[in-house]
């Protein structure tokens, strides 16, 4: 079985990120970038499926600049085993990420796609579902479990009451949560083998997918900042300001 | 103008979040509908049809539905587009999971999580955990947006709205439920919740928040959770408070051992009050508190459930 696993090259999750005074966007030069902390959860799962041998070859995709080809030597480094970068210095949408991911799936015939839930830039929250849809596969979202079996998905979900399991025919799309498992650490062997795996470079027009985008940002704004506080010295003053000054209890 | 609301509910009741992104919808403007989409919901479409400021519910009711499925949705929804300039749903683990699939059947780019209606086309969304806020102005036919619910007031009830059943998808779907584990609680849900106390790594066993819990019950709060005590397994997933879980927006909200990472402060920033207690007086939670108590959260835990 093939699995693709889609993985974005963002802005590094310990990052906070700085607007621009012009109100353009949020400043990423010179800041450190990292793997999608999900995808990194995307591929460690795929890992582990090909470790049990239910999976036999994983392919990573990254849309992006050429550097998104160091996020795919990093999920070459823990274990997949070959990458396509589609190379574009434009802005691209999850709508158009989920077209051109439809496109490559159409190539390679995977019977799994395995992506991070949100990206930690934008928190849009929407590829892995886009995909489905275009695709017409159905959708194991938020997993914290999954388990695959002839020929179906078993997925255990974190959902807002707690967890929820369904069952997915495959082919599928399963979208990762935080607890579906805890990513390795690539080896330095490892990252030195990574080196010789082979990334396929390509462009959105290679696959036919013109990066229309739909949503036109006007403006990046700071959020409001919250005023500074007291420190108070015992829980006494605690409970006084509480009951007192803010009268929220 | 006329805008589709999809209600969120569990077959038995109508949740907070629907009136609240009621109200992103009349923002908007136009004529406003709600989908009640459930098995033996006749409930909940007739809670919902008491919402004012709505024109009619649609009620769809059969087996397919009964979890609100995401191919089931898509099936049911979008040939019911053809009659609506705008879909909404609020920005739950469900709207999140069947929204995005059912804008790209409409070839829609959604808008994620807005948290203001600046125009009919425009709007503001939190990206990078919160520490930068979007306007972002759709040019897509048909707008379909997730709503924050805790960015928005809750729509009043008191309206009297007609309610039309229609079809339920018939399926089969190549998805099915298998089962659920819900957490059961007597206390409010933490979305809702007029406090919320969490709890952090700092807490060092499931079983000391015990001590949060009987503080949550003196005041009526909901628990809650950063990701380190869910990843150390404390309390479960649904507790869990940030960029990624849950966002909250109390009158109070009561951190515990909770260091401050920027992925949990984008869950709960937007309280009116925040209290930090921890030991580390370091820790960045303390730059967004209101009132910091710098003390071992195991001594001041027990006199702050006395002096309640």
């Amino acid at each position: 079985m093939k699995v693709l696993v889609p993985v974005k090259r963002v802005i590094d999750y310990n990052v906070k990120a700085r607007v621009k005074p012009d109100g353009s966007g949020v400043d990423l030069a010179n800041v450190k970038m990292s793997m999608n902390p999900f995808g990194e959860i995307a591929v460690e799962e795929a890992v582990r499926l090909k470790e049990k041998g239910v999976v036999n070859e994983i392919v990573v995709v990254s849309i992006g600049p050429s550097q998104a080809q160091e996020t795919i030597r990093t999920a070459l480094a823990m274990g997949a085993d070959r990458g396509i970068l589609i190379q574009t210095e434009e802005t691209v949408e999850p709508l158009s990420v989920a077209k051109l991911l439809k496109a490559v799936v159409n190539e390679e015939n995977p019977e799994i796609a395995i992506l991070g839930k949100q990206a930690i830039d934008d928190d849009a929250n929407q590829t892995g579902q886009m995909l489905a849809a275009l695709l017409d596969w159905p959708q194991g979202t938020f997993a914290s479990k999954l388990d695959i079996a002839d020929g179906k998905a078993e997925v255990m979900r974190e959902v807002d009451g707690g967890l929820q399991t369904i069952s997915v025919e495959l082919p599928a799309v399963i979208t990762t949560d935080l607890r579906l498992n805890e990513p390795r650490y690539a080896s330095l062997p490892n990252i030195m083998k990574a080196k010789r795996k082979p990334i396929d470079i390509k462009t959105p027009d290679d696959y036919g997918v013109s990066l229309d985008v739909r949503l036109e940002q006007t403006n990046v704004a700071e959020p409001p900042k919250r005023e500074a506080g007291i420190i108070v010295e015992s829980v006494a003053e605690l409970v006084e300001k509480l009951k007192n000054q803010a009268g929220v209890i | 103008m006329a805008i589709l609301v999809v209600g969120e509910h569990d077959n038995a009741h109508l949740s907070d979040a629907t009136n609240k992104t009621v109200t992103a919808a009349i923002k908007i403007g136009g004529d406003v509908d709600i989908l009640i989409a459930g098995e033996n919901a006749g409930d909940v479409a007739a809670e919902a049809a008491k919402i004012e400021g709505v024109r009619k519910v649609l009620h769809a009711d059969g087996a397919s539905l009964a979890k609100q499925m995401a191919e089931a949705m898509q099936a049911l929804i979008v040939p019911l587009m053809g009659d609506y300039d705008a879909l909404l749903a609020p920005a739950t683990t469900n709207g999140k999971n069947y929204l995005p699939r059912i804008a790209a059947a409409l070839d829609v780019m959604q808008i994620s999580e807005i948290i203001s209606v600046e125009a009919p086309d425009t709007f503001v969304r939190p990206i990078y955990a919160g520490n930068a806020m979007q306007t972002v102005r759709s040019t897509d036919k048909i707008k379909v947006i997730t709503v924050r619910p805790t960015a928005f007031e809750a729509a009043k009830t008191g309206g009297g709205a007609s309610v039309t059943s229609i079809d339920a998808p018939a399926g089969p779907f190549k998805s099915t439920f298998v089962g659920e584990e819900l957490t059961k609680s007597d206390r409010p849900e933490l979305t809702a919740a007029k406090i919320v106390i969490s709890g952090g790594r700092g807490m060092g066993s499931g079983e000391n928040f015990v001590m949060i819990e009987r503080i949550a019950d003196k005041l009526g709060a909901a628990v809650g959770a950063s990701r380190a005590a869910v990843d150390a397994g404390y309390v479960p997933n649904d507790y869990q408070v940030g960029q990624t879980g849950k966002v909250v927006a109390p009158e109070l909200y009561i951190a515990v051992g909770i260091s401050g990472a920027i992925q949990h402060l984008a869950g709960m920033k937007d309280s009116k009050v925040i209290v930090a207690i921890n030991k580390d007086e370091d820790a960045p939670i303390f730059q967004v508190a209101d009132y910091g108590l710098v003390a071992d959260l195991f001594k001041a835990l027990p006199e702050l459930e006395d002096a309640l």
